[in-house]
């Protein structure tokens, strides 16, 4: 078939966009031609600027949450750009004296469980559409792909209602529930991708062998496309993490709310010494899924990517 | 093709097989339960909600009373209300900077990627780290850097004997429309330079060598190999960038709440502002129905991208 022919295949170029990150491309071209200098100019310069400017907010916020306190106010005796003595006294403070580790297990909690739920609906989806070519199969992926376009911020009024309504307010389990659309659309666009590259053939023995539709799935189709199942959790993983405006429409009291959620209510009290705080705040809820991002970098990439170009 | 049921005369030599047992192995019959759990949660919790919200936008509903049918008052109310027509404004230029920025440097920052250079694999994963961050903590670091007092910016600038006094960053109006707009670039342009990477990387280098032995100059090679060749991914890129830019919420909230003045309310600040904290209801969702013609126009726009480039995947064959 024409699959692996065609350059914007999902898989293929996943793949190939992974496999080029993870080692970089052997593609030298012409690149021999340019001397260091221009190089210099033309690639080198830009490029650090660029990248000084993007890794420069992370510095800041690792080096505020280190700072003792005289030193994040006084920037005549002190050089604002370096700490003299660090201390762990905002991060410990953080850690024993707030609620944080509470907002940091609901957020892991919820992330966890609307991924999970969302990659179960969206492999079953993906399969179908992909596979068993059901009528209306085309529409149905249409009308994913256009939920992917649904933005939270036109619906959290009336979900809030919703919510409201099932009596899940205030609970994490509403974003449990709620998640799961902004996670489903992409998830089953991506999966479609990788499902779209196992060969027919396998499904055909395993039918002729006696196997359900759910056993190929389960036994022959998921094991294949584990890499695009990872991708998928991981992007949706991330998602979960960030998502805002919903949990802080659905969440009221202290204890029940997200990461992003509680530095955003609950440290803002008009505190000039805030600052350590809320920096190591930042700090900390931003380390696991940088963690992640790290050991899962071709696979987060390939989610990004396929999702767009599917 | 697809399926071997199909092939297989029914019944041949084994029997007339039960109702059951053919309900059992309906493609369709199957494919309805397999589809079951993801319609499930979009019909509940998108669908439903899509529809309720103009339905509410209708109605005078507030928290904890149930809404009258109102017709269009509402909307005839934010058509009167200046705030809602500079969040309008807001927005507008909110999205348009920002997204023609974000390209601007994004594409630029893929085309450097894209050379051949040491410790690439590694320069294009820490690249990426401004989107794997979340939005409201990465903000709250901005917020830092825009602090009144403290700002670092100022600092340095003073420092370097450009200015005087401290910058209000987030107190003048134009200082915070062009912070949040900067905040907003920042976070942006990694997503928009690792995608359009990708597309870049599908482009032969031998397009490149042909072009060059022909005499063309890097900015023809650009012009009439690159550009042409990239103008689909872009156009799906760029739609999903400024849809994203146009809905945002998280980056205001946390770092201006949509002050000062009202300056930075955008549309969706300003729903939340209304429907949530004041508890009118009613008019927030009719702020949020006001976004939906305007995310039709981008998503059409990306429907036509989407077409074009399926016409071209089919001339590649």
């Amino acid at each position: 078939m024409t699959d692996t022919a065609l350059p914007p295949k999902t898989q293929s170029n996943a793949t190939k966009t992974a496999a080029a990150l993870a080692a970089g491309d052997d593609s030298e071209g012409m690149s021999y031609l340019e001397s260091l200098p221009r190089r210099l100019i033309t690639l080198y310069l830009p490029l650090g600027i660029i990248l000084l400017v993007l890794l420069f907010p992370f510095y800041w916020m690792g080096l505020t949450s280190i700072k003792p306190d005289e030193q994040l106010i006084d920037m005549e005796k002190y050089n604002p750009f370096w700490v003299v003595h660090p201390t762990f006294k905002h991060i410990s403070k953080l850690l024993f004296e707030t609620q944080y580790p509470r907002w940091l297990w609901n957020t892991m909690y919820v992330a966890v469980g609307a991924t999970t739920l969302s990659i179960f609906a969206s492999v079953l989806a993906a399969y179908a559409i992909v596979r068993l070519r059901f009528k209306g199969a085309d529409t149905v992926g249409v009308l994913i792909f256009f939920a992917y376009l649904v933005p939270p911020s036109i619906l959290f009024i009336p979900l809030a209602s919703v919510i409201q309504a099932y009596g899940l307010f205030d609970s994490p389990l509403s974003l449990i529930l709620v998640y799961p659309t902004l996670l489903i659309p992409f998830s089953t666009w991506l999966l479609m991708g990788y499902f779209k590259t196992i060969p027919f053939e396998l499904e055909e023995c395993a039918l002729i062998d006696g196997a359900s539709r759910w056993q190929i799935l389960v036994k022959i189709v998921v094991p294949l496309a584990i890499p695009g199942l990872i991708s998928a959790f991981i992007f949706s993983f991330t998602l979960c993490w960030n998502e805002f405006i919903y949990a802080l429409t659905f969440l009221q009291s202290t204890p029940n709310k997200t990461v992003p959620v509680a530095i955003v209510n609950e440290f803002v009290d008009g505190d000039i010494y805030k600052w350590g705080s809320l920096m190591a705040g930042a700090l900390v809820g931003s380390l696991p899924l940088v963690i992640l991002y790290a050991f899962f970098v071709e696979h987060y990439v390939s989610a990004m990517t396929g999702a767009v170009k599917e | 093709m697809s399926t071997i049921q199909t092939s297989l005369p029914p019944g041949a030599a084994i029997g007339e097989p039960s109702a059951w047992t053919r309900l059992k192995t309906n493609r369709n019959v199957i494919a309805l339960w397999f589809m079951l759990p993801a319609a499930a949660f979009l019909i509940l919790f998108l669908a439903y909600p899509l529809g309720l919200g103009v339905w509410m936008s209708f109605t005078d509903e507030k928290i904890g009373r149930a809404g009258v049918f109102v017709g269009v008052e509402n909307y005839e109310w934010l058509w009167d209300d200046s705030i809602f027509w500079l969040s309008v404004f807001n927005t507008l230029l909110y999205t348009i900077v920002a997204s023609a920025i974000k390209f601007a440097i994004g594409l630029y920052l893929a085309l450097l990627l894209n050379r051949h250079m040491p410790f690439k694999a590694m320069i294009r994963a820490i690249v990426l780290i401004p989107f794997i961050v979340p939005t409201v903590l990465s903000a709250i670091a901005f917020w830092w850097i825009y602090d009144a007092q403290f700002s670092i910016i100022s600092w340095s600038l003073i420092k370097l004997g450009l200015i005087t006094q401290n910058i209000n960053f987030l107190g003048d109006t134009s200082w915070a429309r062009a912070s949040v707009i900067i905040a907003n670039i920042w976070r942006g342009v990694p997503f928009v330079a690792i995608t359009l990477l990708a597309g870049l990387q599908t482009v032969s280098p031998s397009l490149y060598e042909a072009a060059t032995l022909d005499g063309a100059t890097s900015w023809q090679r650009f012009r009439f190999i690159t550009y042409p060749l990239l103008t689909p991914i872009i156009a799906v890129v760029m739609t999903f960038s400024v849809l994203f830019t146009f809905t945002d919420f998280q980056l205001i909230w946390a770092l201006t709440r949509g002050g000062p003045v009202n300056a930075t309310h955008l549309m969706a600040t300003l729903s939340y502002q209304r429907g949530i904290i004041s508890g009118r209801l009613g008019e927030g969702a009719a702020i949020a129905t006001a976004m939906i013609p305007f995310l039709m126009a981008a998503i059409a726009i990306s429907w036509f991208g989407m077409q074009r480039r399926k016409w071209q995947q089919g001339s590649d064959q």
